[in-house]
């Protein structure tokens, strides 16, 4: 099946990704309207006036970080990273799920990703905005957070290339960057779309600008498909690359429960599956809410579901190497450790971590469970927790009690450590607000491809599939 | 190029059929590509697999310029650190060299991806040349549909085969719901 159009045309087994009936027209009006419509829906006004009120709070954590310093967090010795890392960590790895989605999804010929990978995208920028915000606002002075950044200065000072940390400003800054470009690329032709359908003069000149004049030119779409596979190739070692990174900021640390080379991979892993559970949350009320049960079927659930639970498996498998290995390498260090997650002051926050990432997903398992939309999405909030308290254990558990009894402390979290987390989650979910009123959620021209009067030589085209079943 | 001109009159860019499939796309753009025409381009919702073949593109340059351009990126980052660490700020650190390589890969593998993708984007607007603010096909009534669910092809005024009323009954016959004269 090689001469296929990209995200389209190919029928695989199983029910079909897009409801029975649609055409060209359809899809475009269906998924247009949602952002042309005149009136505001009543729980958009609702849910972004609540996501902005915490991301007010998250501003006002912020400024008061900025007049008082780091003492108003909850960090100390031996815990100097708490909060803040295991927030970027864990926002950084939520993006991961839409580059996968929109790239290697892509280059696997994955028809099914193309109503999800728009608005997983998007997901990917705001949760790579938050995660970024981190790393500087940890810093003593984040006023001179330019100075990671190789540029010529009078103190004749360079970054240290050796430090994984300044790996990672590399990292997500280019990941930052590509998931722009991508989302940005992905987004013209709907742009052009939109700039032709609205009716009000400013959004016509909003649209007409954002969609640089683009015309669907034959020859344009030559070149644009070209350059689509070519990010979509850039963008899968790349995505691979940043957690990789990201692991190898403790990794190449000494502190045990930090410095194992099982991190990448288990990092890797983890992100997909923390970022496949944020897409399930979003996606599963948006289809309620604007009727888009069309697009995003039972079929696309089940397998956000399926790949959850592969992810949520080598997480596990990461779980257990890890309490093995400890176990095996006979080092006392690494033995208390384990044995201070299971057993010591903060044993808790491990149980249920287990309970979150390995007993939660097996439920997955079932059928009657990857199809029941309101299950999936508990099971998705419940592995969310799970991949942020991974996190804890991992940051805060291996740092209060590493090599000297006599520096060993307890962290406990403050307001203003709240106060900021649960503002990014805030800020996270009013620019996705924002984003599903103000630009088409779903990729409209891709979804085009998908209909069934897109198959090229009509005559000769599969059957068309009637009901969206639910089998697979 | 001056096929049409009357003093005042509006020059004409081409003549723009629209078609309802893109199989009659396909079947239209053959059909004038074996009749001669050459300066022609169609106008689809989606990228329609086989239409560049039937309208006779060659492949895009764009892969060797983003090869080109993570080379460049690359090859400037390797080049910083190694400058920075071996000629502009050598620094000891217990007794390691100054040129330890497998530390910059990293941020070399991140440097070629970021101007890859940067190269790949603009590569691909500037040679298609846009932002382009104005263009003469969005003068046709019917166009804004090119962006919904209608395929269009174009035949322009400056091929040399083109004549105002032979092209039109040749698009015509090829099946186009409506031929309309597009204005400069």
């Amino acid at each position: 099946m090689s001469d296929v159009p990209r995200g389209g045309g190919q029928r695989s087994s199983g029910p079909p990704v897009i409801g029975p009936g649609h055409t060209y027209a359809s899809v475009t009006d269906k998924i247009s309207s949602i952002v042309l419509a005149r009136r505001t829906p009543v729980f958009w006004v609702v849910g972004f006036f609540l996501s902005f009120l915490l991301a007010m709070g998250l501003l006002t954590a912020l400024s008061y970080l900025f007049a008082k310093g780091l003492g108003i967090w909850g960090i100390n010795q031996p815990v100097e990273w708490a909060f803040d890392i295991i927030n970027f960590v864990w926002w950084i790895g939520i993006g991961h799920a839409g580059t996968l989605i929109s790239a290697i999804l892509l280059l696997l010929r994955q028809e099914w990703r193309t109503s999800i990978n728009r608005f997983a995208e998007a997901m990917t920028l705001f949760a790579v905005a938050c995660a970024g915000l981190f790393p500087i606002i940890h810093l003593g002075r984040p006023w001179l957070a330019y100075w990671l950044l190789p540029y010529p200065n009078t103190m004749a000072l360079w970054p240290q290339w050796r430090s994984p940390l300044v790996w990672d400003v590399f990292a997500i800054s280019t990941y930052a960057t590509v998931s722009l470009l991508f989302w940005f690329v992905g987004l013209i032709p709907d742009l052009a779309t939109l700039r032709d359908r609205a009716r009000r003069k400013g959004f016509q000149v909003l649209y007409g600008m954002l969609a640089m004049g683009w015309r669907g030119s034959a020859l344009h779409w030559h070149r644009y498909e070209m350059a689509y596979l070519l990010l979509a190739g850039l963008a899968t070692p790349l995505v691979i690359s940043v957690h990789t990174i990201v692991s190898f900021d403790f990794a190449v640390g000494i502190v045990p429960g930090w410095h194992s080379t099982i991190f990448p991979p288990y990092f890797v892993a983890g992100a997909i599956y923390a970022g496949f559970a944020m897409v399930l949350l979003l996606s599963i009320p948006l289809r309620k809410v604007y009727g888009l049960e069309d697009f995003i079927t039972m079929r696309h659930l089940q397998n956000m579901a399926k790949v959850m639970l592969a992810t949520g498996l080598v997480v596990g498998y990461g779980y257990v190497i890890e309490a093995f290995m400890a176990w095996y390498s006979a080092n006392p260090y690494e033995t208390y450790m384990m044995s201070n997650r299971m057993r010591g002051p903060y044993a808790p926050a491990y149980w249920a971590l287990m309970l979150c990432n390995i007993v939660a997903p097996q439920f997955l398992w079932l059928k009657r469970v990857r199809s029941s939309p309101p299950a999936l999405w508990a099971i998705a909030l419940v592995v969310s927790i799970g991949m942020w308290l991974e996190r804890f254990v991992i940051i805060v558990v291996s740092l209060h009690r590493d090599f000297l009894p006599s520096s060993w402390g307890m962290y406990s979290p403050t307001i203003w450590d709240w106060t900021t987390f649960l503002g990014t989650i805030g800020l996270f979910l009013a620019l996705m607000f924002l984003f599903i009123r103000f630009l088409p959620m779903i990729s409209i021209f891709e979804m085009r491809t998908l209909v069934p009067e897109a198959k090229p030589y009509g005559k000769e085209a599969v059957p068309e599939e009637s009901v969206a079943g639910e089998t697979g | 190029m001056s096929a049409v001109t009357a003093v005042g009159a509006p020059r004409i860019w081409g003549l723009l059929a629209e078609f309802e499939t893109p199989d009659e796309l396909l079947h239209a753009a053959r059909n004038a590509r074996d009749e001669g025409y050459r300066r022609m381009d169609a106008y689809t919702p989606f990228p329609i697999h086989g239409l560049s073949d039937a309208m006779g593109f060659r492949p895009t340059k764009l892969p060797l310029l983003v090869l080109a351009g993570g080379l460049v990126g690359g090859l400037t980052a390797l080049a910083a650190m190694w400058f920075s660490t071996t000629i502009h700020y050598p620094l000891n650190v217990a007794g390691k060299p100054f040129a330890s390589w497998p530390m910059f890969v990293p941020i070399t593998f991140e440097a070629t991806v970021l101007f890859a993708a940067l190269t790949a984007v603009f590569g691909m607007l500037g040679m298609n040349g846009l932002p382009m603010p104005y263009h003469p096909v969005f003068n046709a009534p019917r166009f804004a549909f090119a962006s919904r669910d209608r395929f269009f092809l174009c035949i322009e005024a400056r091929d040399p085969g083109f004549d105002l009323e032979t092209t039109r009954a040749f698009l015509s016959r090829l099946g186009a719901r409506e031929v309309v004269v597009v204005e400069e």
